[in-house]
This record gives structure tokens, C-alpha cells and sequence, in this order.
């Protein structure tokens, strides 16, 4: 038997994952747990219906520090298309690293954090896989004066669920007041931790980054609360896809742009309007025109998953588009996809063939969410 | 009196007369995890050894069920198709896929027995 481990690194709760039982994979360069004993499906349905831990310290957590945060904002400014110099203190934003074609190089969060001692700090969580891509892009584009760090003593744990609140109250009162996409620097359980409230499945639920050494006792004490399980990857990935999100290296990348992966939300006004993000003038222009092919959520009609590559053909046979993800959405208690049509076959309801196994399967077009967000937006 | 035999592709087989009935095993149905869609074939398809008969889908990846054996299909377990999740419930029992009308009735002693199966798990 050849060890597969070989070479992977270890999150701070590789331990705790194996203690739980959990099916290891590698991803992305790490050792980590597709699922527990629950399983996939299961753990899938009680993040919805209660809370979930996840281990996401695969993820990268970077700071760029400059003297002030007209300054930092600026230099992230050159290689993304959101406006960072509007961010108010103590609030996050999706953005996306852009090539000079437009191509997205990861997509990530940026968190502005509160206070005076934080001024000139902008937090951005990258993707695992991406970050060997990620760091050399970023500190090519950054200016002297503003400095990157990457933070390597730290976990990342997602605690998500309509449940999610109530449970990281009793470790943290002051999670329960954040509104979502905001982030404050707050002690859990006595150990001084970044929250903020966002996530990768569509429910509320926080990001906690906590220090490496503190990151099983932190673990354990929400585990031990009784509305959370641990919860692999497998359902983190059927979570996000019924969310509508994408995920990296699938369903966006350097070959796909903004419009295209119908992320235009990322664009900021102010931007649009500057065009001085990379690749502005064919990124607006696709936004005015129209691109050359569209992200959309699609609905087989009948039982039979459509996996990542399949192709999509329109009623005549003809191959218009392809499947990036897809998969059984346990939720909706059917299978769900996301890929790339022609922009003439991207209106919901639009009827089209999916080609598995060699015989096409009808399916429709159909809007994202495939299941409704239930974000705590500030009142 | 029955009989089951495996095979390196993780399936069983069931002899009575000269029927077989086909499934996935335990192994198979815990590596593949929560089964959200089965396809099964029709009666009256004839199978080459080793040729696709069946897709087993979990929320994580698609198979390929292949028969083991050279037959005509007499039944398929549409069962499956409304209530998949049966593989994992009962993989070697109410989970099963299909049933052959073995070509060769002989062809059964090549498959593995439940010993020879086993230590080809615990050599994986």
C-alpha cells in the first residue's frame, strides 16, 4: 500500500480529524477530511438545518500592511476590479486577483479591520490551491511602502448553520451582534481570534481564524456544543454549489473573466467608472455587449447527476456550453449543475441536453441560488 | 442453497439455478458513500463479461457497474431508482442491481469466494 500522505501537509486539526474518524483526501497540498462517520450527505443536511464545523486552514490568510488605508486599498486596487477604498472598518469584501486579459487568478475576501492600531491593514483569505500563484502576483503588484505577510501560524475554522450564532454566543458574545460580512477581533473562549461573518454555503455562520496552538481547544469546544458535527469537504463542496458559488479551478479561472462567471457584483461602481482595474476596457465592454458565454445553474430534469466536464448540447445536438460542477444536491433533493452556455442559451427555463454517458439528458436553465441564501444582514 | 462469489471490481454474485443476482459489496457501498442514483439495466440485454451494466452515482463520483459475467440480463432493480440509498442500507441484500441468466454457468467457480475476497480488501 503506497502512502498517499506522503508530502501533504497537516492543518493545526489533522489529529482531531483522525480522532473523529474522518476519510482523509489530499487537497490542494493538504491532508483533509472529506467526511466524518456522518457523511456526506448527512453533514450536508445538518449544516442546514443546525451547525457545522469545518477545517478551512488549508486557506491562505495574508495581510498587506501599508501606512494608511488609502494606501493599501490603492495598491489592491491595481490588481482587482472591487472598490476597497469605500470599505468601511470593520467590513469584508469578495474580490478577484484579474490577469492582464481579465482572467481571474483566484477569487478571495478582503476584510478592512476596525481601530487606529489596525489602520493601513487589509486581511484577504485566498484559496489553498492558489496560494503558490497568489503571493508572487500580489507582492509583484504591491508598492514599497505597503508590506505582504503571510500568516502561517494560524487555522481557519468555518462555523456555519442557521444554529451557527447561537452556538459561537456562549464562546464569544460578541459574535452575535456582527452583521454578515463584517469582522471584529474578539476573544473565544479567552483566546483572542479574528471573526467574521461570512461563509461558503449560503447559511449565517462566522470564519474564525484563531492561533495554530489554540486551534483543537477551540475546536473541541464548539464540537462539543450539541447543535455542531464536523463537516468534510464533500459537503462543503454541495453546500457552495447550492449556494450558486464557485469554486476555483472549476467553475472560474485564468481563462474565464468576470462577466462571464457572472461575478460583475465584484466590479465596484467607482471602478467602472475609473476603468483602471486590469483589463477594464474589454471587461466593460463584455458588461456592455454582452460576453461570449455565460455562467448559469442548471436543472437536470430527470435523476441522473451531470458531473464537471460534461458537455451541454442545445436541442439540435449542437455542443454549447460544458458542466464545471455538478453534482446531488442533498437539499434539493435532486441533482444540480453550474456551467458555461452561449450567451443565447443562458435565460432561465432554457431547455438543453446534457450529454452523460453518451445519451442526452434534458435539463433547463435555471436561476442561482438553487437554494435561498439565509445571510443575518445588518437591520 | 445459494451461492455468492466476488469480484476485484467489488461486486457479488449470487448463484441460484443457473440465475445470478449482482451487487456492489459492503466495501464498495462505504468507499462510494451516500448513493443518490442508480441506473440498472433492462431485461433482455445481453452482456459481454466485463461489459458496463450499471452506473452507481454517490454525492461524490459517478461508477461504472460492469458484469462480471457473460449472461442475459433477466431483471434490473428498479427499486434503486426511486430509493437509491438501499445500496448502503442493504448492499448485498435489497440493494442489489441486476440479475444475469449466466451464458456459462461454469464461469461462476472463477470468481473469487468470500476468504479470497477479504484478503483482496486487506491488500488494498
Amino acid at each position: 500500500m503506497t502512502d498517499q500522505t506522503q508530502g501533504l501537509k497537516k492543518t493545526p486539526l489533522h489529529a482531531l480529524h483522525l480522532e473523529l474518524g474522518a476519510k482523509m483526501v489530499p487537497f490542494a497540498g493538504y491532508d483533509m477530511p472529506v467526511q466524518y462517520p456522518t457523511g456526506v450527505l448527512k453533514e450536508h443536511l445538518h449544516t442546514r438545518e443546525k451547525a457545522g464545523l469545518f477545517d478551512v486552514s488549508h486557506m491562505g490568510q495574508r495581510l498587506l500592511t501599508g501606512p494608511s488605508h488609502a494606501v493599501t486599498a490603492a495598491a489592491l486596487e491595481t490588481f482587482t476590479p472591487g472598490d476597497f477604498q469605500s470599505l468601511g472598518e470593520g467590513r469584508i469584501r469578495y474580490t478577484l486577483l484579474l490577469n492582464p486579459n481579465g482572467g481571474i487568478v483566484d477569487d478571495l475576501m478582503v476584510t478592512r479591520f476596525a481601530g487606529t492600531q489596525n489602520e493601513g491593514t487589509l486581511g484577504l483569505i485566498v484559496n489553498a490551491g492558489r496560494k503558490d500563484e497568489d503571493d508572487p502576483f500580489i507582492r509583484k503588484h504591491l508598492p514599497p511602502e505597503v508590506k505582504f505577510t503571510a500568516l502561517e501560524d494560524r487555522a481557519l475554522l468555518a462555523l456555519q448553520g442557521p444554529l451557527a450564532q447561537s452556538v459561537l454566543a456562549r464562546h464569544c458574545e460578541q459574535a452575535a451582534n456582527l452583521s454578515f460580512m463584517s469582522a471584529i477581533h474578539a476573544d473565544v473562549d479567552g483566546i483572542a481570534c479574528t471573526i467574521s461573518r461570512s461563509g461558503y454555503t449560503g447559511e449565517d455562520g462566522y470564519e474564525i481564524s484563531v492561533p495554530a496552538d489554540a486551534a483543537e481547544k477551540i475546536a473541541r469546544a464548539l464540537l462539543a456544543e450539541p447543535e455542531v458535527l464536523p463537516i468534510g469537504l464533500g459537503a462543503r463542496d454541495s453546500l457552495r454549489l447550492e449556494a450558486g458559488m464557485c469554486l476555483y479551478g472549476h467553475d472560474i479561472d485564468e481563462t474565464t473573466n468576470p462577466i462571464e462567471a457572472g461575478l460583475t457584483f465584484a466590479i465596484g461602481k467607482r471602478r467602472k467608472m475609473e476603468k483602471n482595474f486590469p483589463a477594464a476596457e474589454k471587461i466593460m465592454d463584455e458588461l456592455f455587449n454582452g460576453a461570449i458565454r455565460l455562467r448559469v445553474g442548471i436543472r437536470p430534469d430527470g435523476k441522473a447527476p451531470a458531473r464537471e466536464g460534461t458537455e451541454i448540447a442545445d436541442k439540435t445536438g449542437r455542443i454549447i456550453g460544458r458542466i464545471t460542477s455538478g453534482g446531488f444536491g442533498p437539499s434539493v433533493n435532486a441533482p444540480i449543475a453550474m456551467g458555461y452556455v452561449e450567451p443565447k442559451f443562458a435565460a432561465d427555463g432554457t431547455e438543453l441536453n446534457l450529454i452523460v454517458r453518451g445519451k442526452p439528458n434534458p435539463a433547463r436553465v435555471v436561476p442561482m441560488p438553487f437554494v435561498p441564501h439565509r445571510y443575518k444582514r445588518g437591520s | 442453497m445459494s451461492e455468492v462469489r466476488f469480484t476485484d471490481q467489488h461486486e457479488w454474485v449470487r448463484l441460484e439455478g443457473d440465475i445470478a443476482a449482482i451487487g456492489i459489496t459492503k466495501f464498495a457501498a462505504e468507499q462510494l458513500g451516500d448513493v443518490v442514483f442508480v441506473e440498472v439495466p433492462e431485461a433482455g440485454r445481453t452482456l459481454e463479461a466485463n461489459a458496463e451494466a450499471a452506473v452507481v452515482e454517490s454525492v461524490k463520483a459517478a461508477s461504472e457497474v460492469y458484469a462480471p459475467l457473460a449472461g442475459t440480463v433477466t431483471e434490473g432493480n428498479t427499486a434503486l431508482a426511486d430509493d437509491p440509498a438501499k445500496v448502503n442500507a442493504d448492499p448485498e441484500g435489497e440493494g442489489w442491481f441486476f440479475k444475469l441468466k449466466l451464458a456459462n454457468k461454469a464461469d461462476f467457480e472463477t470468481l473469487m469466494t468470500q476468504t479470497q475476497y477479504e484478503d483482496f480488501v486487506k491488500g488494498l
